[in-house]
């Protein structure tokens, strides 16, 4: 019988599903995914885990709980670096204790720690380590290791060419801006996978753009060469692997002239976001006068209120765009 | 070149001896206030740490006595404090004070701009005078932690209430008009001397509470609401084993020597924490552990508002309780909390402890109301 393992829909499965999905299923196991976010689920995260913690780790217990019961074990790997010289959040690192440490009855967790920090060799270290759950050939998870390394290029690519790597995963949104291609607003909205392309968590942020037809370009859309070429500008160096992506987008953001504004989308508490937001923020209005708003998300964010700010955000483009260099005569 | 540094709890003592051995002019801020929180809460992020905060009110307060230099040290993550210089240096300029900042550390592991650096501060290279200076300051600050844990011990102890925390203040006052290592080292000797003539019950046998969490929050007693030393009046000895000669010794110059460190911690935390996850995480946790294991009565456990690290340590501390059976009170701070609630809290908790002690005592011959 195939062992069926749990992919809670929450934090680095939007960044890395393809290459767990190729993974997995090269070795012969079942995946699982847990449901997408519903209130239900949001409720039973914030049920279960600390007041202090932010919401993006909430919902997480929440899709823990979805999936706990209908799996033989649990993908919770430590994400502690993803990238050289760099670290994911002090929260992804201790993920798999909370988690842990939370609930009272669990299947198996396999919580892997993932550190490339120091190098990339790490990686296949921890993947043989993921691989030897499932499959007691090594040179059989060295194939499926290679071939989802194979499956996440490609999905890395086709958000660098231009697709919304939400689309790629989860369908449920329509892909097509609506409206004419005249005063098509192009809007760069910064802000963590896991937050930007969950549509429950975000209240439909990118499909209420789309509506009122404005083109949404994330992280993700750009390159690692420019990211990491602008990034280098900054005083001191990211620590942070979102940091730097974040950083090197909004200064990349500068050298363009076709964006017409910025969203930055965080949620409240998020550590990294607080000094991200604010240094990005300042880049931004030194060298240039981009409109650029913050929206935080919390577990009671009231629907009407991101709305509300999101209207005036974009009908303050479209005015400026139109009036800008209209004065009015009656002072 | 006038530098000034943040305040954390006795760490200015560190820095000025510092300064003092290298030779160098600097300003010691104004102790943490409220007025450098307000000054602080007005630049910062409002979603940023809390020390943050009164790091940027330390700065301004220092630079409107004339300071334009701030030293201060770094790190590489992932906890929010390896930024803050950084991030310190680009508000400061955006909001109009011109100051520059030197941050110890290496960047991207590289050690010339790292002994450029300390060349800047030193005026100068020489090795002699450096080494020197590094071999004081560690003593000093050995010597400052020592004296404050004698304070732990003694305060629940005096017989005259409020002599521990006279004598501790006016050390503290006496200790920015000290010069040098000499004239240091002699006052924390003298400080020493006085709090051992103080008579003292040696018959009485307090509770004891174990202090975790965040470094700043933990350390700086502005920022707790002086928790130490509110539990120590109330009778309670406290222990708290993050200190800053520790973080000098163990964690800056022991490591970067690789020479054994005392990872007593490390291994306590295992079961529950694996790895080292920024910040003060894994001490939180080992040290909880190894409290509970020593026969501690309670832990409470200190932190600043959106502490990534401690956030972590906060919801495995359950686990530790349950286990251990020991009663863990979590403290979280902002520039909001309100004074009179941070005391309720602690009082409850401290009462809680007692009984529980009670009940120890009686043993089997639990009864809920006698007539």
């Amino acid at each position: 019988m195939k062992k069926k393992i749990g992919i809670p829909r929450s934090l680095f499965y939007y960044q890395l599903f393809p290459f767990w999905k190729t993974f997995f299923e090269e070795l012969g196991a079942e995946i699982v995914v847990s449901d997408r976010t519903t209130k239900k689920i949001l409720d039973d995260g914030v049920k279960s885990c600390v007041d202090e913690a932010c919401l993006p780790v909430k919902l997480f217990h929440g899709h823990v709980i979805n999936l706990k019961d209908r799996v033989d074990c649990l993908f919770i790997p430590r994400y502690t670096s993803i990238s050289r010289g760099e670290y994911v959040c002090p929260k992804f690192g201790g993920l798999p204790d909370m988690i842990r440490n939370s609930f009272e009855e669990l299947p198996q967790i396999i919580g892997t720690e993932i550190n490339l920090r120091k190098s990339n060799a790490a990686a296949f270290k921890a993947a043989l380590e993921i691989g030897s759950y499932f499959c007691s050939h090594k040179k059989r998870i060295e194939r499926a290791c290679h071939m989802a390394l194979k499956a996440y290029g490609d999905f890395v690519k086709q958000g660098v060419n231009g697709k919304f790597p939400g689309d790629l995963l989860d369908g449920s949104q329509p892909k097509a801006v609506a409206g004419s291609r005249n005063g098509r607003l192009n809007i760069v909205v910064i802000g963590h996978a896991y937050n930007l392309y969950d549509s429950y968590i975000n209240m439909d942020l990118v499909y209420k753009l789309r509506c009122s037809n404005a083109n949404v370009i994330t992280v993700e859309n750009v390159s690692e060469e420019i990211i990491n070429e602008k990034s280098a500008q900054l005083f001191k160096r990211m620590f942070w692997n979102f940091g730097r992506k974040a950083a090197g987008t909004a200064l990349h953001i500068l050298d363009r002239s076709d964006i017409d504004g910025v969203i930055y989308l965080m949620s409240f508490g998020c550590g990294i976001d607080s000094f991200v937001c604010d240094l990005v923020e300042r880049k931004l209005r030194h060298s240039r006068d981009i409109p650029f708003t913050i929206l935080t998300i919390d577990e009671h964010s009231g629907e009407a209120g991101l709305n509300t700010r999101l209207e005036a955000f974009l009908d303050m483009i479209r005015w400026r765009k139109e009036n800008e260099n209209y004065i009015s005569a009656h002072g | 070149m006038k530098i000034t540094f943040p305040h954390m709890g006795n760490v200015y003592v560190v820095g000025k001896i510092l300064l003092d051995e290298l030779g160098a002019e600097y300003i010691v801020p104004p102790f943490n206030n409220k007025k450098a929180l307000e000054i602080g809460t007005k630049y910062a992020p409002e979603s940023a740490c809390l020390p943050l905060k009164i790091n940027l009110g330390n700065y301004i307060q220092a630079y409107e006595q004339g300071a334009d230099t701030i030293l201060m040290v770094g790190g590489c993550g992932p906890c929010r404090f390896g930024y803050y210089g950084a991030l310190e240096k680009e508000i400061l300029n955006d909001a109009g004070f011109n100051m520059d900042i030197i941050i110890l550390e290496m960047p991207n592991g590289n050690l010339k701009e790292f002994l450029n650096r300390v060349k800047r501060l030193a005026g100068g290279f020489d090795i002699h005078k450096i080494f020197r200076a590094i071999r004081n300051t560690t003593r000093i600050a050995k010597q400052v932690d020592e004296l404050e844990k004698l304070t732990f011990k003694i305060r629940p102890r005096e017989i005259v209430k409020g002599s521990t925390d006279r004598i501790y203040k006016a050390f503290q006052e006496d200790m920015r008009e000290a010069r040098g290592y000499d004239q240091a080292r002699k006052l924390v000797e003298d400080t020493r001397r006085e709090l051992l003539s103080l008579e003292i019950d040696r018959s009485f046998k307090p509770l004891k509470v174990g202090i975790v969490g965040e470094i700043y929050t933990t350390i700086d007693s502005y920022t707790s609401f002086y928790l130490d030393s509110k539990l120590g009046n109330m009778g309670i000895e406290v222990e708290r084993p993050v200190t800053i000669s520790n973080w000098i010794i163990d964690h800056i110059i022991k490591s970067a020597l690789h020479l054994p460190r005392d990872l007593r911690y490390v291994e306590a935390a295992a079961p529950y924490l694996g790895k080292m996850i920024g910040g003060h995480a894994q001490e939180t946790i080992g040290n909880a552990v190894l409290f509970a294991k020593d026969g501690y009565d309670g832990v409470v456990q200190v932190y600043p508002l959106t502490c990534m690290p401690e956030i972590v340590a906060q919801s495995i501390l359950p686990a530790i309780s349950r286990d251990f059976d020991i009663p863990v009170l979590t403290l979280i701070i902002d520039e909001m909390t309100g004074e009179a609630g941070y005391l309720t809290r602690i009082e409850a908790f401290t009462d809680l402890l007692e009984k529980r002690r009670e009940r120890t005592t009686i043993e089997e011959n639990r009864v809920l109301s006698r007539s």
